[in-house]
C-alpha cells in the first residue's frame, strides 16, 4: 500500500522553492522535467490519504500487526458505507522500527512526500514523543493510539490526538476504587523501571489513598533483568494486593518465578493485560495467574453480555470467542488496545466530515472540528464502549474492565465507569497558535 | 596517500559544500528535510572517523558523546529555557568534558579493551540517563517546542523548525567540521595521528606524547560528536535515551567504515548510503535490514576499504 511513487519525484517539489531558484533549477533542466508544477490538491473524488505510522519492526511488532489488521477492517468498514465524506479512505503504510528517529522522518515522508491527509496509528510512547514535532512542524494532524499519558500531559502540540484509547493516567485512576474496596488495602508495586513503569508508581499512589488504601512498597526492577527472585524478599509481609505491570519478553519468567516463591499461598494479584497482550493466557508458566484480575482496555475473550457492535468489530477484524485469529488458535490478539485504531478512523471520520474537509489546506478546520467533539455513543463506530473527549487536551475518556483469570479464561467481573478515570486538565492545546 | 596541493584538495570540499548549498533549493521537500538529518549524523561520523580513521581507536561508546551534547543542549532549552546558542555551546562543552573524563580513564587500554571500555562507559551513560527520568523523561524522552527553537540575532529570528533555516544550519555545522576536520589531518597535529595509527611505538620513540596526542583526539571526537547532537536536539526537537544506546555507537562505525575511514568525504557518504537504502528498501519490504546488511556485506567484500577508500586507493591518490 505504500507510495513508492514519491522518491525523487521533482513533481512534488513546493513552487516557491523552485521560484526561490529557478535559475538553478532552469540551469540544470530541471524545469522542463515532465510534471514539474506544483502538487495540486486532492481532488474531490481522491481516496482521502491516511499516512499508518506502523510499528511492523522492532519491539512493537507484535501489536503493529494487530493494528494493522483492525484498522484495515475498519477502513473498509468505512470504505462499504461510502467512506469519508463520499471519499474512499486508503492507508498508506510505513514502517518505524518501533524507533523514534525513524518515526519523525516517517511523518515527514508522509507529509511531503506521500502527501497523505493526516498520520495515524502510533503506538510506542517514545515513537510518539519523538515524532510530534515533526506532526507540529508540518502540521499535519497525527492521530495516536498509543494510551500514553503524553499527549493529555499538553507537553506535544496541537496536532497531536488520542481520541480513541484512554491514556494510562486515567486507566490507573479507575482501577483503584475496585483494588481498595475488592482485593486489598496494602499494596505492593511491581513495575519496570522506565517510563511504562513511572506510570504506574506515581499516579497509583494518589489514587489508592482516595479510596482509603496505600501502597506500601514499590519494587522497581531494571530493564536489563532477567530473573527475578531477588526482588521477591522485598514484598513486605502484610501485602494484600501485588500490582504488577512487567512487560516484554521475560513476563513469563517473573509470573513463574512468582508463584514458585509464593506457592499457592499469595496475596492477591492485580495486572495490566500489556504484560500478556498477544501471549495465551494459558502458556505453560502462567498458571499461577489463575484466579488474578487484570485491567483490559477491551476484553479478550467474548463475553456472554457482548453488545452487537462489539461481536460485529470482533467479526470483521477477525477475532474469535478466545481472541486469538479465525483460524490459528495461537495468533493472540492484542485487544486490550487495538480497538483504539478503529475507533480512532471513526473519530477522523466524525472530525473530517464536520470540517467539511477536502484537503491538506483543511488541516487547520480539521484540528479545531477534533477539538470541538464531546462525546462517542457506544455502537458500531466505538463498540469498546462511550467515551467522553476533552479538547482542550486532545485526550478521551471511557470505561475500564477489569478482568478474572478463570479456567484459562479472562472474564469481566467489572466495568468502571467515565467519571473513575477523569482528572483535572493539565493545560490546554486550543491556547497554541495553529 | 600521495599529497596534493592544498588548492585542489580544498577546491573539493568547498564544492562539495556548494553541491549541498544548491540541493537545498532543487530537492523535493521531503528529501531536503531527510539531507537536513544527513549532514547533522555525518558530523556524528566525522567526529568518529577522526578517532577511528586517523587515530585507530576503534570505541564502541560514541553514544554517550553523541548524546552528551543532545541532552547538554536539550536539558537547558527544557528545563533552564536557554537560548538556542548558549545551549548548543553546552552541549558541546558537555561532550567535550565527558570525552577529557573517558579519554583518561579509558586510554590506560588499547584494542579491543578500548573498545570493551569504552562500550562499558556508554552503558553507564545510557543508564545514568533512565535513572535520572525524572528531568531527562527516561526512555521516552523529551520534546523542544518549536518556539525555543528559535535563534534570535539582533532584530532578526531565525526559525529552526522553517525547512530551509534547519538545512542551511545543518550544512553550516556539516561545513564548519568537515573544513575542520582536513584542517586537522592536513596539520601537523594529524600527521602525528595518523603516525600513531601506523606505529605507535615508532612515534613514541621519535619523542612524541603520544598519550596527549590521543587524549587531545579524543576530547576533539567527542567534542565534534557533541555538536552533532546538540544540533539535534534543537533542529529536530526530540531528546530521547534511544540516542545513547548500543546502537547509535555502533552506527557511525558503519557509516564511517562504508564510506572510508580515514576519509574527510567517507562520513557523509556512508551516511547518506545507508539512510537512503534504508528509506528506500523499507518501502517495499519490512526485511529492509536484511537488505542493508546484504548491502553492507557487498561492499565489505568489494570495497573493503569503504567506498570513498576505495575509490582514493584505486584512482585518487590524493584524496584527504
Amino acid at each position: 500500500m505504500a507510495d513508492k511513487n514519491g522518491f525523487f519525484d521533482l513533481s512534488k517539489t513546493t513552487l516557491s522553492r523552485r521560484t526561490a531558484l529557478k535559475g538553478i533549477a532552469a540551469g540544470a533542466g530541471l524545469a522542463l522535467a515532465p510534471g514539474f508544477v506544483r502538487y495540486s490538491q486532492a481532488q474531490s473524488s481522491a481516496p482521502i490519504k491516511i499516512g499508518f505510522q506502523l510499528h511492523r519492526t522492532g519491539i512493537g511488532a507484535a501489536y503493529g500487526r494487530w493494528y494493522e489488521k483492525t484498522s484495515a477492517a475498519a477502513v473498509k468498514a468505512i470504505n462499504d458505507a461510502g467512506g469519508i465524506g463520499g471519499r474512499k479512505v486508503e492507508l498508506v503504510i510505513e514502517d518505524d522500527g518501533t524507533d523514534p528517529a525513524r518515526g519523525a522522518e516517517v511523518v515527514n515522508k508522509f507529509a511531503k512526500q506521500h502527501k497523505t491527509d493526516i498520520v495515524f496509528g502510533t503506538l510506542f510512547s517514545h515513537v510518539v514523543i519523538g515524532s510530534a514535532p515533526a506532526a507540529g512542524e508540518n502540521k499535519i494532524p497525527y492521530f495516536v493510539v498509543s494510551e500514553g499519558h503524553h499527549v493529555a500531559s499538553t507537553k506535544l502540540n496541537r496536532y497531536v490526538f488520542q481520541p480513541g484509547i484512554t491514556d494510562v493516567k486515567s486507566q490507573i485512576q479507575s482501577m483503584a476504587p475496585w483494588i481498595a474496596a475488592n482485593a486489598g488495602k496494602k499494596v505492593t508495586q511491581i513495575f519496570p523501571d522506565f517510563a511504562f513503569g513511572y506510570d504506574h508508581r506515581d499516579y497509583l499512589p494518589p489514587a489508592l489513598k482516595a479510596q482509603g488504601a496505600d501502597v506500601i512498597a514499590q519494587i522497581a526492577i531494571p530493564p536489563t533483568e532477567s530473573s527475578f527472585t531477588k526482588y521477591f524478599p522485598q514484598i513486605p509481609a502484610e501485602t494484600e494486593v501485588i500490582y504488577h505491570v512487567m512487560v516484554g519478553p521475560a513476563v513469563l519468567t517473573f509470573v513463574k518465578e512468582l508463584g514458585e516463591f509464593y506457592g499457592s499461598q499469595r496475596p492477591q494479584l492485580f495486572g495490566f493485560i500489556d504484560s500478556l497482550e498477544a501471549v495465551d493466557i494459558n502458556s505453560p508458566g502462567l498458571e499461577f495467574l489463575d484466579g488474578s484480575h487484570f485491567w483490559e482496555g477491551s476484553p479478550r475473550y467474548a463475553q456472554p453480555d457482548d453488545s452487537a457492535a462489539q461481536k460485529a468489530y470482533r467479526a470483521a477484524v477477525g477475532i474469535d470467542d478466545n481472541g486469538a485469529a479465525v483460524g490459528d488458535p495461537k495468533d493472540v490478539s492484542t485487544a486490550a488496545h487495538m480497538f483504539g485504531c478503529w475507533e480512532t478512523l471513526y473519530v477522523v471520520k466524525k472530525a473530517m466530515e464536520d470540517a467539511g474537509y477536502k484537503g491538506p489546506e483543511d488541516r487547520a478546520k480539521l484540528v479545531e472540528a477534533t477539538e470541538a467533539l464531546k462525546e462517542f455513543a457506544e455502537g458500531p463506530e466505538h463498540p469498546q464502549g462511550p467515551k467522553t473527549f476533552n479538547g482542550k487536551i486532545h485526550q478521551c475518556f471511557g470505561v475500564q474492565n477489569i478482568s478474572k483469570v478463570e479456567g484459562g479464561k479472562l472474564k469481566v467481573v467489572h466495568k468502571t465507569k467515565i467519571e473513575d478515570g477523569l482528572y483535572e486538565p493539565e493545560g490546554d492545546y486550543t491556547t497554541q497558535a495553529l | 596517500m600521495r599529497d596534493a596541493s592544498p588548492a585542489k584538495t580544498y577546491a573539493l570540499h568547498i564544492g562539495v559544500i556548494a553541491l549541498l548549498f544548491a540541493l537545498n533549493f532543487v530537492l523535493p521537500d521531503y528529501h531536503q528535510g531527510l539531507f537536513a538529518r544527513i549532514m547533522t549524523l555525518a558530523v556524528f561520523a566525522m567526529g568518529y572517523n577522526l578517532l577511528f580513521g586517523y587515530v585507530g581507536l576503534l570505541s564502541l561508546g560514541h553514544a554517550m558523546f553523541f548524546s552528551a551534547g543532545l541532552y547538554g543542549a536539550g536539558l537547558t532549552v527544557y528545563h533552564l529555557g536557554w537560548g538556542v546558542p548558549e545551549a548548543f555551546v553546552a552541549g558541546v562543552a558537555c561532550g567535550a568534558l565527558l570525552a577529557l573524563v573517558i579519554g583518561l580513564l579509558a586510554l590506560r587500554t588499547s584494542g579491543v579493551a578500548f573498545m570493551i571500555v569504552t562500550m562499558m562507559f556508554a552503558q553507564v551513560f545510557y543508564l545514568l540517563i533512565l535513572y535520572f527520568a525524572a528531568w531527562t523523561g527516561g526512555d521516552q524522552g523529551l520534546v523542544i517546542q518549536q518556539a525555543s527553537r528559535v535563534i534570535a540575532i539582533g532584530g532578526a529570528s531565525f526559525d529552526l523548525t522553517n525547512a530551509t533555516v534547519r538545512y542551511m544550519s545543518a550544512l553550516a555545522l556539516f561545513s564548519i567540521i568537515l573544513l575542520v576536520t582536513l584542517a586537522v589531518v592536513r596539520s601537523r597535529f594529524g600527521r602525528v595521528l595518523v603516525a600513531i595509527r601506523e606505529n605507535e611505538e615508532r612515534t613514541k620513540m621519535l619523542g612524541y606524547d603520544t598519550v596527549a596526542n590521543k587524549l587531545a583526539a579524543v576530547v576533539a571526537s567527542g567534542a565534534i560528536c557533541a555538536a552533532s547532537g546538540a544540533a539535534y536536539a534543537l533542529l529536530f526537537g526530540y531528546v530521547g535515551s534511544g540516542f545513547a544506546s548500543v546502537q547509535y555507537s555502533i552506527l557511525p562505525l558503519l557509516w564511517v567504515l562504508l564510506g572510508g575511514a580515514a576519509t574527510t568525504l567517507g562520513p557523509l557518504i556512508g551516511t547518506l548510503f545507508m539512510y537512503y537504502v534504508t528509506d528506500i528498501t523499507s518501502g517495499f519490504t519490512s526485511a529492509y535490514l536484511l537488505i542493508v546488511g546484504v548491502a553492507l556485506i557487498l561492499l565489505v567484500l568489494f570495497f573493503p576499504k569503504g567506498i570513498l577508500g576505495s575509490i582514493r586507493e584505486r584512482w585518487l591518490g590524493w584524496l584527504p
